[in-house]
């Protein structure tokens, strides 16, 4: 009745990391099984029901362009396309949809059933195997199975002791409608990883059959909508409008009296929550001179009138909802299908991390809500590196290694290891340096060569970013072949000083008013060209000139990163280290000198000290050799 | 390990003894190629022998790794100070396949093994090198923290300033304040006037580190030389009743009320056809004109030279040994001197009032990054306005050269700025 099944990796867990996780774990040709507690609830959006956004956004386009499922899952599940600050540089353009819930979780089922050389296996994971030296070496299921693996990627997400409360009601849940992990959360306990609580809320579901959309303000999709994924044109099904409407003082004052009765601030959750998604209780709490905020009315599904109301999340008590949520325009008469509620769970401290998310024991990586993250897009990301990083350990192959100076993948990856996390963390375009580089428009162009070298882009994918390279640099060299005088230029139409410098069309494509047509005119070969292509020669060009200053930053951090530092370098023993970052250092163990420039409490001081052992040491190395 | 490397650690050129310092993995083994090693850290009298040849007689120190400078296994050879020693003994090192050391090499590598940490080495380089009250104090004060703190302060302001546009940029769909801009470039200004008041003083603050510089300039035969003579105390210019004999800048260095000073004993200037003489008088024109301050000497009040006195320089007549009575100095009697140096020193002292916290040309280059990429943002939102992206990005590059002030710089850059500013040998 015990049954063992062997695969190369194992994925604990069906959310946004773990499906990630297992369909690049195939991609690099291991065997993988995805485990998860009930194999219709994989793919499930536990919270709003959108995916992209701005940081969030390119998140998902990298993950797609390394030929992940997020991008592919959300533009077939997307009823309400926006690119958000369409009136700002691309840079800061972030691509978002609303997502029909159940057409989400269908997609995210069919692309892992397509999977060939992945297992799905329905089942809780209530403990570990234990490996030789402290790794990990599989799991063991509640019915009795085990199944032995060369990597363990666990991404169990809100599940981890979870607890749902509704004002000073709470109870166990891995979030609405499923149970809590906690014989596993037990089973990490003892391992010995620094563990904290957060937590995290969302609004009550109202009924779109109850609500009076009539004057209320509508936002509807963009009229030339941007997919999420490089490989889809538009969308697939029909495009909804969502609505908006505000709080107001009675709200509010409804929110005031009851504060007391909130699970946050009746002191009954002892979890951090994020700042910048704060419950309607903070809002009132924090802004309180305001007397309105937005709210968002949108739409779950295109056959289900649930409405998901985008700013009013919360852990008032069921009745306190209903009266404050009736005190708002179009909602007077609203039916809440289902309360809102907060949830607080395990994470782990992500500083101990390795940059491939393998934890501090061998063969056991983590992802997702359970390195303190928040957000689908976040946990896909990490999962595609965690599983792409446990195939890489279990073949033999090389790791596959992020950068910030390559990818807001890089960048969370980073932060997330050097400085650990207070709040659960969310990604901005904000957090990523080199902003200016790091576009949802050049995801492919900065991701799927290093995809494609870690064996992670299928074929189909390949040739398509193969066509458009193609496409983009015979475009780049028809533009940069001629210089134009100022002379010439003006003759075009297109509004140089007369300087002198002779330009190319390159240079001239970056200026603000200059038109394709001019352009075309003066080089005719650019007529064989497309648009898509086009716009992207336009997009690098526009953002040419500025990169320079971000590339000698760039450059700098890519060599303290370059800086290995020694896994045996005991930092305890490094004269001249005070005895309090010597602990830190020690404890985090950064495995860059990038990585120990952004601990706390770093000393110049201190880190020349670093510097110089990395240095000796990996001198002494190349001389052994 | 590194290699092993040697260099003088002693002044360069002719003298008693010269000490040539070894340090690394084969110093040891490099010695007993000369003779046999002494006892750890006992001075021995050997003779350094290579090949046959002696080399020289030498006292022999040995230090072993872990109780040295360097904290590698070092030797000095005290050797006798004559050029043809040090060359053959320099020779016969490099022969075994040690390496002359780079500038600073022995105090990195003091700092590579912990001896020293890098607020040791940075900055008490200064302290070190204060020859006089100004600098010791000026020292001091960048010991304690005071261009943190300044610079602290202003990355609040500039963090505030790229918080509002990255506000708009991140949360541009929800409520936040639609017009940051008044704001941001109320805050942007404000930095401008203070940075650039920083960078006017920083000037001045190297001024005191480095010593001011004052220039004495005169017709031939004037009396500089005598007068430089006279307030350095000792024969630093060769005088003679020949006009033009002084025809390049002789420089000394003293204190005057706690100022390290410099001055400068020029040229005679005069329209000259001797090639040789026309170069001195280029050059005292030339340095001159950098000069902090230049004392004209004067033999008759109306008297025009090829440069004239700029605000705030002082005119003196000279040789008032030879004009008995009258307001004028002698560096032959000394009269007057009391009354000049106090003079020079008032100035100076004033200058010097204005030196701000910033002491080093990594400082000043630091502010004026600074400033430059705020010029860029204050264009760009004035501008098109459309392009936060471009603003934030000017306000973050701000932010990165004002975190230069307070260390956190490529650490790699930092660390060959300061190990080239050291000595070999050190
Ligand atoms: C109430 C609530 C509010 C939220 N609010 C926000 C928000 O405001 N903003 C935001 O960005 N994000 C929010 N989210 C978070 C968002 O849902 C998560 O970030 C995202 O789903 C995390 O993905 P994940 O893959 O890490 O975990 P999850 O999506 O939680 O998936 C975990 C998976 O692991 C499985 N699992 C767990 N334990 C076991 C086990 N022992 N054996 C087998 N399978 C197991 C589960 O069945 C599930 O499939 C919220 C989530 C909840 C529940």
């Amino acid at each position: 009745m015990f049954h063992v099944k062997h695969f190369d990796v194992v994925v604990i867990g069906g959310g946004h990391a773990g499906a990630e996780a297992a369909a690049a774990a195939v991609r690099m040709g291991a065997r993988t099984a995805l485990i998860s507690m009930r194999k219709d609830r994989i793919g499930v959006m536990s919270c709003n029901p959108a995916i992209g956004g701005l940081g969030k956004g390119h998140l998902v386009r990298e993950v797609d362009a390394l030929d992940g499922i997020m991008g592919l899952a959300a533009d077939a599940a997307g009823i309400q396309f926006r690119l958000l600050n369409r009136r700002k540089g691309p840079a800061v353009q972030g691509p978002r949809t609303q997502a029909d819930r159940k057409l989400y979780r269908q997609a995210i089922q069919v692309l892992l059933a397509r999977t060939a050389g992945l297992e799905i296996i329905e089942g809780e994971v209530v403990d570990l195997i234990d490996g030789p030296n402290g790794s990990v070496s599989g799991v063991a299921l509640l019915d009795g199975t085990q199944v032995t693996a060369a990597a363990v990627v666990l991404t169990a997400g809100t599940f981890l002791n979870g607890i749902i409360h509704v004002g000073d009601q709470h109870r166990s849940g891995g979030r609405e409608g499923d149970v809590a992990s906690e014989r596993l959360a037990h089973k990490l306990a003892g391992l010995g990883l620094k563990r904290g609580r957060l937590k995290t809320g969302t609004p009550p579901r109202l009924d779109g059959k109850t609500i009076v959309w009539e004057g209320l303000d509508v936002q509807p999709a963009d009229d030339e909508p941007v997919m999420l994924s490089f490989l889809n044109k538009a969308p697939q099904v029909r495009q909804v409008s969502c609505g908006i409407t505000h709080t107001n003082e009675r709200t509010h004052d409804i929110v005031r009296a009851n504060l007391g009765r909130s699970a946050m601030y009746g002191g009954h959750i002892e979890g951090v929550g994020p700042r910048y998604c704060p419950s309607i209780e903070d809002k009132v709490v924090r802004f309180a001179d305001k007397t309105g905020h937005q709210i968002f009315l949108e739409p779950e599904g295109l056959d289900d009138d649930t409405v998901y109301p985008n700013g009013i999340s919360t852990s008032l008590p069921a009745d306190v909802q209903y009266e404050y949520v009736r005190s708002i325009k179009g909602l007077e008469n609203v039916t809440i299908l289902q309360p809102g509620y907060a949830i607080e769970y395990d994470f782990f401290d992500p500083s101990a991390l390795r940059p491939t998310l393998e934890s501090t024991l061998t063969g056991l990586y983590f992802a997702g809500q359970i390195n303190g993250t928040t957000g689908y897009e976040e946990a896909a990301a990490q999962g595609l590196v965690a599983g792409a990083n446990a195939a890489a350990a279990a073949l033999g192959l090389a790791p596959v290694l992020f950068s910030r100076t390559d990818s807001y993948i890089g960048v969370m990856l980073d932060d997330l290891i050097s400085r650990g996390v207070t709040e659960p963390y969310r990604m901005f375009t904000s957090r990523a340096e080199y902003r200016l580089h790091l576009r949802a428009d050049n995801a492919d162009q900065r991701m799927t060569g290093l995809g494609l070298a870690a064996g992670l882009v299928g074929e189909a994918r390949a040739k398509i970013y193969t066509d458009k390279m193609a496409k983009i640099g015979a475009a780049n060299a028809v533009l940069s072949t001629q210089t134009y005088s100022p002379q010439e230029l003006q003759a075009a139409g297109i509004g140089v000083s007369r300087d002198g410098a002779a330009r190319s069309l390159l240079q001239v494509l970056a200026f603000a008013d200059t038109h394709w047509s001019q352009i075309d005119q003066l080089e005719p070969q650019m007529l064989g060209f497309d648009t898509d292509t086009k716009a992207q020669v336009w997009r690098d060009a526009l953002y040419a000139q500025y990169l320079h200053r971000e590339k000698a930053d760039a450059d700098t951090l890519r060599r303290n990163e370059m800086m290995r530092i020694p896994v045996e370098l005991d930092f305890a023993n490094l004269p001249g280290l005070s005895n309090e970052l010597a602990a830190k250092l020690q404890r985090r163990r950064p495995s860059n000198l990038s990585e120990a420039e952004r601990i706390e409490g770093m000393t110049p001081a201190a880190l020349l000290l670093v510097l110089a052992h990395c240095r000796k040491a990996n001198l002494a190395r190349a001389v052994g050799q | 390990m590194g290699d092993t490397i040697f260099a003088l650690a002693s002044a360069r050129g002719k003298a008693g003894v010269a000490v040539m310092r070894l340090s690394g993995p084969q110093a040891h083994w490099a010695l007993a190629h000369f003779c046999a090693a002494p006892t750890a850290r006992q001075a021995s009298l050997r003779r350094l022998v290579w090949q046959g040849h002696v080399l020289d007689e030498a006292l022999v120190l040995v230090f072993d790794a872990g109780a040295s400078f360097t904290g590698e296994a070092c030797v000095e050879l005290h050797l006798h100070g004559s050029l043809g020693v040090i060359k053959a003994v320099a020779q016969a090192l490099a022969e075994m396949g040690l390496r002359p050391a780079e500038a600073g090499e022995f105090t990195r590598r003091a700092l590579e093994n912990g001896r020293l940490d890098l607020a040791q080495v940075e900055g008490l380089a200064d302290l070190i090198d204060a020859e006089t009250e100004a600098q010791r104090r000026q020292a001091l004060r960048v010991l304690s923290g005071a261009v943190g703190k300044r610079a602290e302060f202003w990355r609040k302001d500039l963090i505030r300033a790229g918080a509002l546009v990255e506000a708009t940029i991140d949360f541009a769909d929800e409520d936040v304040p639609v017009d940051v801009t008044p704001e941001v470039l109320g805050l942007i200004d404000g930095l401008l006037v203070d940075l650039r008041r920083e960078i006017a003083g920083a000037g001045v603050a190297e001024r005191v580190r480095e010593g001011f510089e004052v220039a004495i300039l005169g017709a031939p035969n004037s009396g500089k030389s005598t007068l430089l003579n006279a307030l350095a105390g000792r024969e630093a210019a060769i005088t003679s009743e020949i006009a033009g004999t002084t025809r390049d800048v002789i420089e000394v260095r003293m204190d005057l009320g706690g100022l390290a000073v410099t001055l400068l004993d020029t040229a005679g200037l005069r329209e000259t056809a001797d090639p040789v003489e026309q170069i001195g008088v280029a050059r005292a024109v030339s340095r001159a004109r950098t000069a902090d301050l230049r004392v004209f000497l004067l033999d008759h009040s109306d008297e025009a030279l090829l440069i004239a006195p700029e605000v705030g320089d002082i005119v003196v007549l000279g040789k008032a040994d030879l004009r008995p009575g009258a307001d004028a100095i002698s560096g032959q009697t000394g009269q007057g001197l009391d009354k000049l140096v106090a003079g020079i020193t008032a100035v100076l002292a004033g200058k010097a009032a204005s030196a701000g916290v910033m002491t080093r040309e990594r400082h000043r280059i630091a502010m004026v990054r600074a400033v430059e990429a705020m010029e860029s943002a204050r264009y760009q939102v004035k501008g098109i306005g459309g392009a936060a992206e471009l603003v934030a990005l000017d306000l973050r590059r701000a932010a990165r050269a004002l975190d230069m002030l307070v260390g956190r710089v490529d650490t790699e850059d930092l660390l060959d700025e300061i190990f080239a500013s050291f000595c070999i040998g050190k």
